[in-house]
């Protein structure tokens, strides 16, 4: 089916390189060979293989096309040493983009090199030397390595010296290749040999011209086949007299591929422009090259005593050095250069107060262009992963400043050697990790301790780890869908065993609207979304950075808060269900098996003159300060920097006048609770028998439509149906301490103390909900008595860990006001402990608090969402009240 | 056997579409993953579809089944992660050859199954050969960028026995696919040279890379046109590129494909980009619109879908496929 291509030798490295008719010579580089360059040789045999390289890109930045390597020589160990530079040039963008031709006498050298690279090479050499046997081999195995191939035009007898011998092995070569292995022709080079001319020996004198000829006979008569050669090796008679030199390879080359030859191992500094060189030592080399006189040799030997050198000198551009600082150590970054990397940041160091300064200043902002060049596409990742390599250079440079600011000044100065610890999981379920690699690679280049904890990993895993490890931040990645769903996870696992870490999310399918919506609500610090590898840099020193860190979380918080109400905002229509497909997809507890434990004291009692000292250890205090409008988490907002001193002076006022309330008993603590016999009756309803009869709460149910496999939830899901035959039961409760707070305001209040005005209504509220917790907790253990082996601290009582929930009328698992009369009309609160419910339904004292009690430990919390006409009508008929009235009254759930 | 390549010149072939996104929908658990047959597994391998070819056959017979249904020509075994490499994480080296083996075995049932009832349109088994979890010719250790974590003889040998296992199960093409470091991929076709060798038979292959980033290259840094010189020493039945991208952001790169490839040319590309919650929401009638353009430009021979695609999407495709010419290698006299 295939149409017969242009047969154009195609090459690649990171990018193409396709040699056509039109091509201009393609310029080998060949200073990364050991028997080319004694500086190379060196540098291997010592190992300097960050140098070796620098080599290799100074020959890509002087033109190079393909670059040749070689690893020959008797004191090297050539297999590993290829290898090793090969797995090294593969690391480098810049240099790798050309074609490698993989350059050795031994082939398992060539394999090795083979091995190890993406790109289509070209192998140089293979010949008949060792016969056809072995040559057929491999060239199998070239072509199915997908290489090109040099042929040496070598045989058996020796190497090709003359006109017809180089035809002969050439032709021999070219048949067996197409013919038997079914080489691709356009895929062979053949390299005529070329030998030295001017030595003074008679059999030396037509090298060149022969050389010449014969490029010029298989061009003519081996289709689609290429010829090259090592050029350098024309003049070596010549060795010490640069400008004779580069005339002689200039005048070679100018014939050469004249003839035909099309690729070659030049050095471009060894390379005179053929227009350029004088007329009178024109004429002498090319009377050697092209062997036009009897004393050519004679003649040139002569004249080159006469040509006085003139070294040219090739050099880098190196310009750029001479910019500022900043832009300096930007393009370093950006273009991975680690040459001038530590003169530079000294220099920064110098201009600096503190050497920590240069890491979050100067290199922070190359960083942060290096990130966005990625992210807009004009860098890839490995040159991304390069960048990260002079920044760890640099931050290496500077560390011991840094130590060193810390003993001087261990209070300011920052750093443990550490830039921080990162723990980094592909979380459960998901066994994709060359992301969180990538980004653990990068994060490492920056100096912080890396984690991995590598593939698969249960959060629990997670979670343990990053506590015994004391990491500063938590990274997670996942590339398939379920893997969010884990994430998830973790952050709520994180929040309920307390941590305060932030959380990194990358991988595939993550995005910053899932991690807003979905995990970052689910955990107090920062959770971000991070999906490339050197953004994660900044991001990580932002957050770690002690100075700004914690109004950077405040901003990402409120960023991604922001985003997430405008995701929602904007998503798609929600979808609604009607009250009776709701109904269907209810949560559904299997009440064959779900425990129901009797309560140990069903009916109403009343609590009166409660000691509030109890209370003391139930306080919630984060919420009082927020009634403050200071923003924190107790008991760290005591220390916050920013807030803590005003935090503690009024902790320290509430607790005096806390310490009055309890002295004097200024406020008066009242609590009524009843435990019933309970069922849900109609799906909805909750049918309780009080002392004298029977009373129903009415439940709302969630109408919106769910994933599948998520139910719609209503309070009355966690009470066993009637019909199920089974006996519950639930409970409610008002509790409050309210009373005499408005006599004790207004008594501040005259005083003109409204500081102490506000203060005791706050403290009252505070008073109000511990006593509820308190006595949901005695209900727990008590009167209902489910929860009897129940030890939870306060703090866990706060977070609601216990089995067994407490919704509030008014609150979002029950928005429905309403049902505080029932609560009132079932308990008697106004009769039994006065307090009132206002033409709102406001409690009155404010300081109260009402609710349900539903004991089983699959109950939750929920929210209701927004509900549809349809159930309010129904809602309406079941109270038997006007439809309009209840319109009213949930009107807030109702979808517009 | 049928000659697909002659089959290639006539028409526009159809590939399936997801296997994970239709195998979600199962919500297996780790029990159903583990079935009887690996219930006392030592490690979780809840996430491991390929293991589903073992435990849950039919549950992968029927997605096979439903692609045909839909118009594919050609299914793709379940054996993305089918090698000694990708399964070391499940500790299931040893299960490989039988994964693979079992895994085309009963695709070709299906397969034989719709051929018999559609002889005029037969139908084919890719055994897909995925890029195992590393990478050749990137380090994951930066502090020694020469560091490799697999070697190509490592992933030769591996390459190899699912090559051999996927054509005793009866895999009719092999499909190395979702390339992402070319290494890795020369290394699964020297193995499928190897063995082509060995067995003295010819087995049409499919190359299929990935691009991954908006800077149009592979992970491992190529060029789209770089890749395709780096895997065109095998005779292939078709190189294209699927995943990482929807149907429209792929088309500049098929182009490249289109135009210098002197094989077929395939794609099968993901139902768009994932939403921000991993979901691929393009219905079919939005990616056939942009399959379209593969047609009306003439760009494509095999066309399907990666990730997100069902067997809507696949009806889709294979509708407005069957109008359309293949794109033509040779040239018009």
């Amino acid at each position: 089916m295939s149409k017969e291509k242009e047969r154009y030798m195609r090459l690649s490295g990171l990018e193409p390189l396709i040699i056509t008719p039109e091509s201009n010579f393609v310029n080998v580089g060949e200073r990364t060979n050991v028997a080319g360059s004694r500086k190379f040789l060196r540098l291997v045999k010592e190992e300097k293989f960050d140098e070796a390289l620098d080599i290799a890109r100074h020959q890509v930045e002087g033109g190079a096309q393909v670059i040749d390597i070689n690893m020959d020589d008797g004191l090297i160990d050539g297999k590993e040493a290829m290898v090793r530079f090969l797995n090294l040039i593969m690391a480098e963008p810049d240099i790798a983009r050309i074609p490698i031709m993989i350059d050795s006498s031994k082939w398992e050298i060539i394999e090795a090199g083979l091995q190890v690279v993406q790109g289509k090479c070209v192998v140089n050499s293979i010949s008949l030397k060792e016969g056809e046997e072995e040559f057929i081999k491999h060239a199998k195995a070239i072509k199915r390595y997908g290489a090109a191939v040099i042929i040496m035009a070598f045989d058996k007898v020796g190497q090709a010296d003359n006109y017809d011998r180089r035809i002969e092995i050439s032709k021999r070569s070219y048949d067996i290749l197409v013919n038997q292995v079914k080489f691709p022709p356009e895929d062979i080079i053949f390299d005529l040999n070329i030998f030295p001319v001017a030595t003074g020996m008679e059999e030396h004198r037509k090298n060149a011209i022969d050389f010449i000829e014969a490029t010029k006979w298989v061009r003519e008569n081996l289709p689609h086949c290429s010829v090259s050669g090592g050029v350098s090796n024309v003049s070596f008679s010549f060795r010490g007299n640069n400008p004779v030199r580069e005339a002689m390879h200039s005048v070679f080359l100018y014939h050469a591929i004249k003839a035909g030859m099309n690729m070659g191992i030049v050095n471009p500094a060894m390379l005179e422009v053929y227009d350029d060189i004088p007329k009178d030592l024109l004429e002498h080399v090319e009377d050697v090259i092209l062997d036009r006189r009897d004393d050519a040799t004679e003649r040139l030997l002569d004249f080159a005593e006469t040509v006085v050198g003139t070294n040219k000198e090739k050099t880098a551009d190196l310009s750029w050095r001479e910019e500022p600082l900043q832009n300096r150590i930007t393009r370093a970054l950006v273009k991975g250069i680690d040459q001038y990397i530590v003169e530079d940041v000294e220099e920064a160091r110098q201009n600096s107060d503190k050497p920590i300064e240069v890491i979050e200043g100067n290199l922070m902002a190359g960083m942060n262009v290096v990130g966005d060049l990625f992210g807009s596409g004009k860098m890839f990742l490995p040159q991304v992963v390069k960048s990260a390599r002079v920044m760890k250079k640099a931050v290496a440079y500077l560390l011991p400043f840094i130590e060193e600011e810390k003993k001087k000044n261990p209070k300011t100065a920052q750093g443990n050697g550490s830039a921080g610890k990162v723990l980094m999981a592909t979380v459960k379920g998901d066994v994709h990790d060359i992301g969180k690699n990538i980004v653990s690679v990068v994060l490492g280049c920056n100096n912080y301790e890396i984690v991995d904890l590598g593939v698969m990993v249960p959060a629990e895993k997670i979670i343990q780890t990053a506590i015994d490890e004391q990491v500063d931040i938590i990274g997670l990645s996942g590339l398939i869908t379920p893997s969010l769903d884990e994430m998830v996870y973790l952050a709520k696992e994180m929040e309920r065993k307390n941590f305060n870490i932030p959380l990194l999310i990358g991988g595939a399918t993550t995005s910053k609207a899932h991690t807003a919506v979905k995990i970052d609500p689910q955990y107090k610090n920062a959770v971000v979304h991070v999906n490339d590898a050197s953004r994660a840099v900044t991001v990580v020193g932002d957050l770690l950075n002690k100075r700004s860190n914690q109004k950077y979380v405040g901003d990402l918080k409120e960023n991604y808060e922001k985003f997430r109400e405008g995701f929602l905002k904007r998503t798609k229509q929600k979808e609604y269900l009607s009250i009776e497909e709701a109904r269907k997809n209810k949560y559904k507890i299997d009440w064959s098996t779900s425990e129901i434990i009797k309560p140990n004291q069903l009916g109403i009692q009343v609590i009166e003159d409660f000691d509030l000292r109890k209370l003391e250890p139930y306080i919630d205090w984060t919420p009082f300060f927020r009634s403050w409008d200071l923003h924190g988490k107790y008991p760290d907002i005591l220390t916050d920097k920013v807030v803590g001193e005003q935090a503690t002076s009024l902790f320290n006022d509430a607790k005096e006048l806390l310490k009055k309330v309890f002295d004097e008993k200024l406020l008066g603590a009242k609590a009524i609770y009843g435990l019933f016999k309970a069922n849900t009756v109609n799906d909805d309803d909750i049918e309780i028998a009080t002392e004298n009869g029977s009373a129903k709460f009415r439940t709302l149910r969630q109408q919106l439509k769910k994933h599948a496999g998520k139910p719609n939830f209503a309070l009355s899901d966690f009470v066993a149906p009637k019909e199920s035959g089974i006996q519950d039961y639930v409970g409610c409760f008002c509790v409050t301490t309210g009373f005499g707070t408005k006599e004790l305001a207004e008594a501040f209040e005259a005083d003109h103390d409204d500081y102490n005005s506000i203060m005791i209504k706050a403290l009252a509220d505070r008073l109000a909900e511990a006593f509820a917790e308190y006595l949901h907790k005695k209900v727990r253990k008590e009167d209902w008595g489910y929860a009897t082996e129940e030890t939870l601290s306060n703090e866990e009582l706060i977070k609601e860990v216990y089995k067994g929930i407490r919704p509030a009328p008014g609150y979002p698992a029950c928005p429905d006001h309403l049902e505080k009369l029932t609560i009132w009309e079932v308990l008697g609160v106004k009769e039994k402990i006065g307090v009132e419910l206002t033409e709102s339904l406001a409690m009155w004292p404010a300081a109260s608090v009402s609710g349900y009690y539903f004991g089983n430990k699959e109950a939750r919390y929920f929210g209701l969402g927004k509900i549809k006409e349809d159930q309010v009508v129904d809602f309406a008929e079941r109270k038997n009240i006007d439809f309009e009235y209840a319109k009213k009254w949930l009107n807030p759930n109702l979808i517009e | 056997m049928i000659d697909i390549q002659k089959i290639l010149e006539e028409r526009i072939l159809v590939l399936d579409g997801a296997m994970g996104t239709m195998l979600q929908r199962h919500k297996f658990t780790e029990e159903d993953f583990r079935g009887e047959r690996l219930k006392d597994w030592p490690v979780p391998i809840q996430g491991n579809n390929d293991v589903l070819s073992i435990t849950q056959p039919e549950a992968i017979k029927e997605v096979h089944r439903l692609y045909f249904e839909a118009g594919a020509d050609i299914v793709e075994t379940n054996t993305f992660s089918g090698t000694t490499i990708a399964m070391a994480d499940y500790q299931m080296e040893d299960l490989v050859y039988e994964l693979n083996y079992q895994s085309a075995k009963i695709a070709k049932e299906v397969a034989i199954e719709f051929t018999s009832k559609e002889p005029h349109k037969p139908r084919f088994v890719a055994g897909s050969i995925g890029p195992t979890n590393r990478t050749a010719s990137m380090s994951p250790d930066v502090n020694d960028p020469g560091y490799r974590a697999v070697t190509f003889d490592e992933l030769r040998i591996a390459y190899k026995q699912q090559v051999e296992a996927l054509l005793d199960g009866g895999a009719d093409i092999l499909l190395v696919e979702t390339v992402f470091d070319t290494l890795n991929a020369k290394a699964a076709l020297f193995a499928i040279e190897e063995v082509k060798d060995e067995r003295n038979v010819e087995i049409p292959i499919m190359v299929s890379g990935t691009i991954t980033d908006a800077s149009g290259r592979t992970l491992s840094g190529q060029t789209a046109e770089a890749f395709l010189i780096s895997v065109s020493h095998i005779p292939m039945l078709s190189v294209g590129f699927n995943c990482a991208l929807g149907a429209n952001q792929l088309t500049p790169h098929l182009e490249v494909l289109a135009k210098k490839a002197n094989f077929g040319v395939s794609a099968h590309p993901n139902a768009g980009l994932p939403n921000a919650f991993g979901e691929y929401d393009e219905t079919p009638e939005q990616m056939a619109s942009q399959i379209k353009e593969y047609l009306d430009k003439g760009l494509v021979n095999i066309v399907g879908g990666c990730c997100g695609t069902t067997p809507d999407h696949i009806k889709a495709i294979a509708d407005l496929a069957k109008d359309y010419k293949p794109r033509t290698t040779q040239v018009v006299a």
